[in-house]
């Protein structure tokens, strides 16, 4: 099997959108073009029940072939290194069901093996998500509830590249929040192989109420470098993912 | 935190049945063991026999952890992690099912209520089996991964430290799957997340740590030197300074090295001890040093070590006054 790059795009957020388009269709729309979209809800502290604007994140992720989870500032960079690896595991799974198929010939995933027979295709993933390429875009919700939540981002990104640079196949990582000012997104840290260090360039300013995460998601897919397309990988059928369980 | 739908496997009530779809095994949940980010471990009744049971919304997750365990299988006897008894689906609806996998049930004690009521000369020892396991670990060209107090057990009659979850046992070479900030060398800027010896034994030294500082603490802004200060707060970890140091810095490239330094502590500390009781028959020796002696002794209990550690930092504070002035 050839080694692809895994396009992920990952938005972190506090809040519902409240302005242009649907994110979760332009999240469906991205996944069609082979990239994962994983979302995470960040709480704030005192908050103890999951508050309404956060039911849109797991409608992102799902729409677009990703993961989501909602959790608290302090638990933001376990979370994002295991989103990221989750989802990672979860396209590349995808990828070896449609092989799977393709050898059995029917409508057959990696659930529908006996138990005993799963492993060597776990391995198989396994051996794929350490050598992929790995291109994970981040998007930063910067709107001014999310201000004081900036620095743990910051050390949950660092962290990240920590972890993903442990891989043996190679990260690219670009940075860009949302809103912009006079675009829907602002480029923070272009492609890098990288994210220590990025404190220099993390912003302290953040801008007002409006969250406009569908046309933010809309351009940051256009920004991804790789653009020959593997086939096999993002694959346009959804029930793949369904039964992975998400 | 997780959407209420896949809440389901950490709020399974006891006497619930997991039927096996591919085996036709029927498990009896008893009571929650733990929980973990890729799934639960419930105590369960099988044939009237109590089992462990891990299950999880992650079908992938249970098939590498299965993996892991087949592997251990492989090379030796039971005793690197439980031993492996069942792999399964559970379905409920068309929509909603679980994987799961059936380990032998270890029962015994947590490591720091073991410590706590056994006596702190235990920790000398449990850490020398543990890494004697860990070697067999790496020679097998894996790494532990995500080691913590809350992944081993302390099994009674004889005292035997075990390895009891290997959702972060990871390939030597790969990036670690699972693993804990405060036990992890990535987290403390003393290392990467690559899969290596060293990267089990910080959290060998972590572990040894924490039984001190139960409820852990903040990594600061010069991580090393938080470790090196906690651990010279403490009398008994006083002691395993060096080899713990060691251990933090990675110098040591392979558990039998880690062990044989701890072994020569643990063993030094021993001599000492006998020592003290030839002297006790040997009334005739010199009064201050049988005074020394007995002090030496006493060290043993923590709260004297407390005491004297007391009384060296006053006197240290007063050795600086007399400078000052």
């Amino acid at each position: 099997m050839k080694k692809g790059t895994i396009k992920q795009i990952l938005l972190i957020t506090d809040g519902c959108s409240n302005q242009g388009e649907d994110p979760s269709s332009v999240s469906a729309l991205a996944h069609q073009h082979g990239i994962t979209v994983n979302v995470i809800g960040v709480l704030e502290d005192e908050q103890s029940e999951q508050p309404e604007g956060l039911e849109e994140v797991e409608d992102i992720a799902k729409a677009g072939g990703g993961v989501s989870r909602i959790v608290y500032a302090k638990a933001l960079s376990q979370t994002v290194q295991m989103v990221t690896r989750q989802a990672m595991t979860q396209t590349l799974q995808g990828v070896v069901n449609q092989e799977l198929q393709q050898i059995l010939g029917s409508e057959k995933s990696m659930e529908d093996l006996p138990p005993e027979k799963r492993g060597e295709v776990m391995e198989v993933v396994e051996d794929l998500g350490e050598t992929s390429n790995l291109e994970v875009l981040v998007l930063v919700d910067t709107s001014a509830s999310m201000a004081h939540k900036l620095p743990t981002v910051k050390e949950s990104l660092e962290d990240l590249s920590l972890s993903l640079n442990a891989r043996t196949g190679n990260n690219r990582f670009a940075i860009y929040s949302f809103p912009g000012k006079k675009q829907p997104v602002h480029e923070i840290m272009p492609w890098t192989n990288e994210l220590s260090n990025i404190a220099s360039v993390f912003p302290r300013l953040t801008s007002g109420g409006i969250t406009p995460t569908g046309p933010a998601l809309k351009d940051v897919m256009y920004r991804f470098q790789s653009t020959p397309k593997l086939e096999g990988w993002g694959s346009t059928d959804e029930t793949i993912y369904e039964e992975t369980g998400y | 935190m997780r959407p209420s739908t896949k809440k389901l496997v950490t709020n399974l009530s006891p006497g619930t049945k997991i039927k096996g779809k591919w085996h036709q095994q029927t498990y009896q949940i008893v009571k929650l063991l733990g929980s973990g980010t890729i799934g639960s471990v419930y105590l369960a009744l099988h044939n009237q026999s109590y089992v462990a049971l891990k299950i999880s919304d992650q079908p992938s997750a249970i098939t590498t952890e299965v993996n892991v365990l087949k592997a251990f299988k492989k090379v030796q006897g039971s005793r690197l992690g439980p031993s492996l008894l069942d792999v399964d689906d559970w379905i409920i609806t068309k929509d909603q099912s679980y994987s799961f996998y059936v380990m032998e049930y270890l029962r015994g004690y947590e490591l720091n209520t073991f410590i706590k009521r056994k006596g702190y000369e235990w920790l000398g020892i449990l850490i020398v089996q543990l890494l004697s396991d860990l070697r067999e670990l790496h020679d097998q060209g894996w790494v532990f991964g995500d080691l913590k107090p809350e992944n081993v057990i302390v099994t009674d009659a004889p005292p035997r430290l075990r390895l009891i979850d290997v959702g972060g046992t990871t390939k030597q070479g790969r990036a670690v799957k699972e693993y804990t900030e405060f036990y992890d060398r990535g987290y403390w800027g003393l290392g990467t997340r690559k899969a290596d010896p060293a990267y089990d034994l910080f959290a060998v030294a972590m572990v040894m740590i924490q039984v001190f500082y139960p409820n852990r603490f903040d990594k600061g802004p010069n991580p090393y030197r938080t470790l090196t200060y906690k651990i010279k707060q403490s009398p008994i970890l006083r002691r395993y300074a060096g080899c713990l140091e060691k251990a933090l810095l990675g110098k040591y490239t392979s558990s039998s090295e880690m062990s044989q330094d701890l072994s020569k502590i643990i063993l030094k500390r021993q001599q000492s001890s006998s020592q003290n009781t030839k002297t006790r028959s040997q009334p005739r020796r010199n009064n201050s040093t049988v005074k020394r002696q007995q002090r030496k002794q006493k060290h043993y209990q923590w709260e004297e070590s407390l005491g004297i550690a007391m009384v060296t930092a006053l006197f240290t504070i007063f050795y600086f006054v007399i400078h000052m002035l």
